[in-house]
């Protein structure tokens, strides 16, 4: 009954604003509408629901979202990490010219070697029972690299990353800190000398005082080596110091992605908004004010029709519940999926610091574009 | 009742904490000094092992037992030390709650949720299964719960890690308490729940005028919320005072190096972080002196002999720890930037 009031979804006048126009033909990576679903108990979870991102070499795209939205499991899809039996993927990744779903196993385990993968608990990634010195040469090993040419790169490796063969010769991972079990993750996974990195929650089990070393490492060898990397976060200040290029995912979906001045400045999916204004500011001069109960994600394994923020979202009309909004250019340059986006910079401390501390949680008026405003007059007229 | 005349709920002096003896001696806590304001919310900062949740668990006595723990600690004018450990659980159990960062361990999972938020009451008041279940619908419904009455015959896994983390702190407010302690609450959760939640016990703060403690290892989360704040570091507090003081004059090295090192999300991308070298203190071979020493750029010889003594600044309230101190009016960062705005 509900349905009938609404307007048909207008497929041409979005198609024509929409579409791929952040995706590159140059890329060193390419992901074309990567699904990702898995079956739990009979039921179907989409964890990614169609997204299609793009790295160049020496770029950082940053992978932002809530727990839950998808963002780890595009990761590891990418470097095809995912359990096969109770997974399906589907879609594209496309690496130098090679569509790696299509690859031989032989094929695969020589293509990984450009594609390394840096986990949130590098203690929980190690063999426990292995000395360190052979963790970071094992991948060399595995490719076939000489005894006497793995020592010597494993040698280089750790000193890239600030420690020595006499550290860790002998000694097993639990001897080592966090912030020290990252730092032999990430040897060993230059040791293969790869292009691209995907960074899945690489600082956040390190407290701050050594987040800030390991995150410093991460900068240079990406410039040292002109490696891409997908850093994959929760934490949004983190995510900013280090990304060229930011994608915001919700419930499987990218709901915004473009440069990260852009993302942090003037965000204008209202996803974008929540998130950014509930990151705590090591700031005095931004007083919160507690704000009213807000809700939670619904379950993915039954995403709201439409818009999947809708039911979370402050703007959303009835459009949003009929039309998925998709992924189009915004006047002030990124793309995003919103029928009602922002456009004015990001409120208080974050973006331009334009309106003033009192601004945070304030909802700023609505300014329709043209185009929201001729979605919106059709549904008036036909309500 | 008793109450002392100046303001202060609960006042630490000396707090000292340590595990084995001779060679094996560990010092968790050492001459801690604290004091929490009457409807005042204090930030607890410190990394993990800094010894946080070791001091609040001192405090409240349920440290675990093989622990010997030197120091007063008063209460609401009450000195705690003269209480039995019986006559402390009647005393503390109704006057703090606590919430802790795990909320899916600290409820019972076979226990309805409703049953186990009245269930202290009951203890402590007496009250009869209709009033509790009133109570407990009440508080469920002041924590946003949707739909309390049914939310009452749910068991914990029905509900998600911000949900859990409202039945917790229902729970931990059934008796009204005069402290409401949240050890890493919202730590778990994601930044749009943990805003929520942050939100609530700050709104409850202020309803119910109760003293609050914010343990945390971000400062973001001090900042904005709390008034006064103090720094722990190696089982000491190194630096305490008025929260926007002590972000806007850090006078400790640890605390304005631990300012410098946060990355913040109005930075420009690839901003180099100031890093802190080295790695946090083991408590098991501890320095005689200041233990932020091994890490600090202003090292000197004093610093890694002699425990340096608490200062204060101009503002009496702010006091921090530091032979070497920064020196005063050099703003840190955090203040920095924000003061342009402030001046804009």
């Amino acid at each position: 009954m509900m349905a009938a009031r609404h307007p048909e979804p207008d497929t041409t006048r979005t198609d024509a604003a929409v579409g791929d126009g952040y995706l590159r033909d140059e890329a060193l990576l390419k992901v074309r509408n990567l699904e990702v679903r898995f079956r739990r108990s009979g039921r179907t979870i989409e964890a990614v629901a169609g997204i299609s991102i793009d790295v160049v070499s020496g770029e950082t795209l940053g992978l932002v979202g809530e727990s839950g939205c998808g963002k780890t499991t595009t990761g590891r899809a990418i470097l095809r990490l995912l359990p096969a039996g109770n997974s399906r993927i589907s879609g594209s990744v496309e690496y130098g010219g090679e569509d790696l779903g299509s690859l031989s196993k032989a094929r695969m385990r020589a293509v990984r070697r450009h594609l390394q993968m840096i986990f949130q608990d590098p203690l929980s990634s190690f063999n426990p029972r292995r000395k360190v010195w052979d963790i970071v040469g094992e991948g060399l090993a595995i490719q076939g690299v000489s005894k006497k040419e793995t020592a010597k790169r494993t040698e280089a490796v750790l000193s890239e990353v600030g420690m020595s063969r006499a550290m860790v010769e002998g000694r097993r991972p639990h001897e080592f800190s966090g912030g020290q079990c990252q730092r032999i993750a990430i040897a060993r996974v230059l040791a293969l000398e790869p292009d691209l990195i995907v960074c899945d929650e690489p600082v956040a089990s390190l407290d701050v005082s050594v987040q800030a070393q390991v995150i410093n490492l991460l900068q240079d060898i990406r410039e040292t080596r002109n490696l891409a990397l997908i850093f994959i976060s929760h934490d949004l200040a983190v995510v900013r110091s280090v990304s060229d290029r930011v994608a915001v995912m919700y419930m499987g979906k990218i709901v915004e992605i473009g440069e990260a001045d852009l993302i942090y400045g003037r965000p204008a999916h209202p996803y974008t908004r929540t998130l950014l204004e509930a990151v705590p500011m090591p700031d005095v001069n931004v007083k919160l004010k507690p704000a009213a109960v807000g809700t939670e994600m619904p379950s993915p394994s039954r995403p709201p029709s439409g818009c999947r923020f809708r039911t979370r979202c402050p703007r959303a009309q009835e459009v949003c519940e009929a039309v998925e909004p998709l992924l189009r250019r915004m006047p002030q340059g990124q793309f995003a999926a919103c029928h009602f986006p922002h456009d004015e910079p990001a409120p208080g401390a974050l973006g331009m610091r334009e309106s003033g501390p009192g601004a945070v949680g304030e909802a700023p008026p609505i300014r329709p574009t043209d185009i929201r405003e001729s979605a919106n007059d059709r549904y008036r007229s036909t309500a | 009742m008793e109450g002392s005349a100046d303001g202060v709920l609960v006042k630490v002096e000396g707090l000292s904490c340590v595990f084995g003896s001779g060679d094996s001696l560990t010092r968790v806590l050492c001459d801690v000094d604290l004091t929490v304001g009457r409807s005042r919310t204090l930030g607890l900062v410190g990394e993990s092992g800094s010894g946080k949740s070791m001091l609040m668990k001192s405090i409240l006595g349920i440290a675990p037992r093989s622990a010997r723990i030197d120091g007063k600690v008063t209460f609401n004018g009450t000195d705690l030390s003269t209480l039995g450990e019986g006559q402390r659980r009647r005393f503390l159990g109704r006057r703090v709650g606590i919430v802790f960062q795990n909320s899916a361990t600290s409820l019972n999972p076979f226990v309805r949720v409703g049953r186990q938020i009245e269930e202290a009451s009951r203890y402590h008041f007496g009250l009869s299964k209709a009033q509790g279940k009133k109570l407990s619908i009440e508080l469920m419904g002041a924590v946003g719960l949707p739909d309390p009455a049914e939310c009452y015959e749910q068991y914990p896994h029905q509900f998600s890690g911000g949900m859990k983390q409202r039945i917790m702190i229902a729970t931990a407010l059934a008796c009204k308490p005069d402290l409401l302690i949240a050890d890493e609450a919202t730590t778990a959760l994601d930044v749009t729940v943990q805003k929520q939640v942050l939100d609530l016990l700050q709104s409850l703060q202020e309803e119910r005028q109760m003293s609050m403690i914010l343990v945390t290892h971000n400062l973001g989360i001090v900042a904005g919320r709390t008034d006064e704040a103090a720094v722990m570091y190696g089982g000491r507090i190194v630096e305490r005072g008025p929260t926007e003081a002590l972000f806007r004059d850090p006078r400790h090295r640890y605390t304005a190096a631990l300012l410098e090192a946060i990355p913040r999300a109005d930075q420009p991308a690839h901003t180099r972080l100031q890093s802190i070298p080295g790695r946090p203190p083991d408590v098991l071979r501890p320095i005689p002196g200041c233990p932020f020493a091994p890490r600090c750029t202003a090292v000197e010889a004093q610093c890694i002999e002699r425990m340096p003594a608490v200062a204060k600044t101009a503002d009496e309230r702010h006091s921090f720890a530091c032979y070497a101190p920064v020196g005063e009016g050099s703003r840190g960062p955090a203040a920095a930037s924000g003061a342009q705005t402030g001046g804009g």
